[in-house]
């Protein structure tokens, strides 16, 4: 193969292509989770990994998230590299004490002597009229909670780079993909680049505010981006990838620059990451600012199922359009 | 006599028992510690049940694993891990064998394979499938030991739990140490099935009941089980009928069991009948018993010296462990 030579692949290809390559590097790594195996995945993310790498390896598991989380994280203590894929985000407070009482607890609390090299992947985010038990966006909350690392995947490159570091973090790792990017498609080198979870990532350079976001909403957020520019509105835009711990001096470097921020965040706006990052630069950056930090969140509504009330619930292009004027220009 | 007693071989015999006061003894100093403000948070004593862990704990091989709950002092000790070690960290001190940071209810110890001191009623039993599912994975000779109270039955993780570990025929023990209460519980008002080993049953896995007041029998039942789960047999459930004589906690006023029954069950304590078994067989003397009581009085008188000497960890490592440390 050329150097330099790429493919066309999408999201979901990507994160299989790093599931593949993790299973053949290693032989500690196992996935399991409901459906990965003979289902294929309930996002078909695992297809064919079965045939190929055996029901050892890739296990399905009864409907027990507490139990199969737990026996992630006791796989882990025993010396394997377990990859646990929960359906949605949803779903994952059904195994919300496996991994905040354990898997993010029991190396401080053993004094040193126990870590846990465990990842988990779950599915986030709305979109896709799946209404209100299957749309949220809680990769924030799990930000909350020290002892565990949260990467959100918003490129193909991330989809297919960031698995390999996660499983060799000696810790527990939490991949949020969010549902509406598993058909999103592009081009790829075709050997992978290695791909680091330390730093949020400038994916459009800006003077006149810091656009910050991350997952289901980057796309968004660039598309704001070039309608700000037709404006004369010159956006810088951060994919923050990395939600724990969070990269201060990318976030910190951006407004020092732009002197404005919006923050972009698909979770509800009360007590969110949203708040967080916003409270972080009012405590660093305060004196940079030549406007109040503005945030574009959810509506504070558990998800509804049609469309039009979907999309009005959610961060839309207008809407960060709008909020981005208004920080730069001082009205809508 | 019975037979089993003329089978007990005279210095495991005195084994037992030593092991059985080590855990008694050390729990009422432990008890007095607390009234001294020594030891703080929740502390529970496992007085009146130690014929389980140490009868259960004789069937574990040296790198097999131990997952317990947060009544686990005894567990600790008969498992290996010193009585300096663990008064230690009762105390909080950095010595201790979770570097002070758990307490009574977070013992952990990676030497002996020791996964907790956990207090969060069924979250281990996970833990216990999945490091059984590492070891049938790596084709290890391993077996894990998970103990439980019967509080935990009620659990959906436990139920989930024997389900995984009997569907893909895991390498665990799961010991029930049934003491009739959770918390102030009794078994009759939350369980509508209060038949433990039919439960287990229901999951396919064998499951016995045992005496836990009689080491014997507890050593048996456990080596049966771990023997067949370490051939392959899969998953064994192993209800231990026992009883704690004190309270839940330190903070209990049991005001949800009769001072009658507790004191129907202390004529069963498991220790005192165990010694008079061992005197009736010729196994066991007075002069025997009284230097047993003698090492263990010492033991403990040097763990508390150790707890007493030790230093607190610095303020500035209390973010340590919270990540892993770069590999030096």
């Amino acid at each position: 193969m050329t150097a330099g030579a790429t493919i066309t692949l999408s999201y979901r290809e990507a994160l299989r292509a790093a599931l593949r390559d993790a299973l053949q590097r290693d032989a500690r790594v196992l996935l399991m989770g409901e459906d990965v195996g003979r289902y294929g995945g309930c996002f078909a993310v695992s297809k064919g990994l079965l045939d190929e790498f055996g029901p050892e390896r890739i296990r399905d598991t009864p409907l027990s998230e507490s139990a199969f989380v737990g026996a992630g994280i006791g796989a882990a203590l025993g010396g394997m590299r377990p990859i646990v894929e929960i359906m949605t985000v949803n779903f994952s407070l059904l195994a919300l004490d496996q991994i905040l009482n354990n898997a993010a607890t029991i190396l401080h609390m053993s004094g040193g002597q126990f870590n846990i090299p465990l990842v988990i992947r779950m599915t986030t985010g709305a979109g896709r009229q799946l209404a209100a038990q299957h749309s949220h966006s809680f990769e924030g909350w799990y930000a909350h909670i020290p002892g565990i690392k949260i990467l959100a995947p918003a490129t193909l490159a991330d989809a297919r780079g960031m698995l390999w570091p996660a499983l060799e973090d000696p810790d527990p790792v939490l991949i949020f993909e969010h549902g509406s990017l598993y058909n999103l498609e592009g081009e790829l080198p075709a050997v992978a680049d290695a791909v680091e979870i330390a730093t949020a990532a400038v994916r459009r350079a800006g003077h006149d505010v810091s656009l910050i976001t991350y997952g289901g909403t980057l796309g968004k957020t660039l598309q704001a981006a070039e309608a700000l520019a037709s404006e004369g509105i010159d956006a810088e835009v951060i994919d923050l990838r990395v939600l724990r711990p969070l990269d201060d001096a990318t976030i910190i470097a951006s407004v020092a620059r732009t002197h404005r921020a919006v923050i972009i965040d698909e979770g509800w706006r009360s007590g969110s990451l949203s708040a967080e990052i916003s409270a972080r630069i009012m405590e660093r950056a305060f004196y940079d600012l030549d406007a109040p930090v503005a945030r574009v969140c959810s509506a504070e509504v558990p998800m509804p199922y049609p469309k039009h009330l979907e999309d009005a619930a959610l961060p839309q292009t207008p809407a960060i359009v709008a909020a981005a004027r208004r920080v730069v220009t001082g009205h809508e | 006599m019975s037979t089993d007693d003329r089978a007990i071989e005279r210095t495991h015999g005195r084994h037992l028992l030593r092991e059985m006061l080590r855990i008694r003894r050390f729990e009422e100093k432990c008890a007095e510690l607390y009234g001294a403000g020594k030891i703080r948070g929740f502390m529970h004593l496992y007085i009146g049940q130690e014929a389980v862990a140490v009868g259960a704990m004789q069937a574990l091989a040296a790198d097999d694993a131990v997952v317990a709950t947060y009544r686990e002092h005894g567990h600790a000790l008969i498992r290996g891990v010193s009585a300096a070690a663990i008064m230690a960290e009762m105390y909080g001190k950095v010595e201790g064998c979770s570097r002070g940071r758990g307490g009574s209810m977070h013992l952990f110890d990676a030497r002996t394979r020791f996964y907790g001191g956990n207090a969060i009623v069924g979250g281990c039993l996970p833990l216990a499938v999945g490091l059984a599912l590492a070891d049938k994975m790596q084709r290890r000779d391993r077996v894990t030991a998970c103990f439980f109270g019967e509080g935990a039955v009620a659990e959906g993780e436990f139920h989930e739990s024997l389900n995984l570990a009997a569907l893909w025929r895991l390498p665990v023990v799961f010991c029930c140490e049934n003491n009739l209460y959770a918390m102030g519980t009794a078994l009759a008002r939350s369980e509508s099935e209060t038949d433990l080993c039919l439960k287990a049953s229901s999951f396919e896995m064998p499951a016995w009941p045992v005496d836990g007041m009689d080491v014997v029998a507890c050593e048996q039942a456990a080596a049966r089980a771990v023997e067949a789960t370490r051939a392959g047999a899969g998953p064994h459930f192993l209800e231990f009928r026992t009883y704690r004589f004190r309270a839940h906690s330190m903070f209990d006023p049991e005001l949800y069991r009769s001072k009658l029954e507790v004191e129907e069950w202390k004529q069963r304590d498991p220790i005192p009948a165990f010694a008079a078994r061992l005197q009736a067989a010729g196994l066991l003397t007075d002069a025997d018993h009284t230097h047993i009581e003698q090492e263990i009085a010492q033991e403990i008188a040097d763990a508390v010296a150790f707890a007493e000497a030790g230093a607190w960890e610095p303020i500035e490592e209390l973010t340590r462990f919270v990540y892993s440390e770069p590999r030096r």
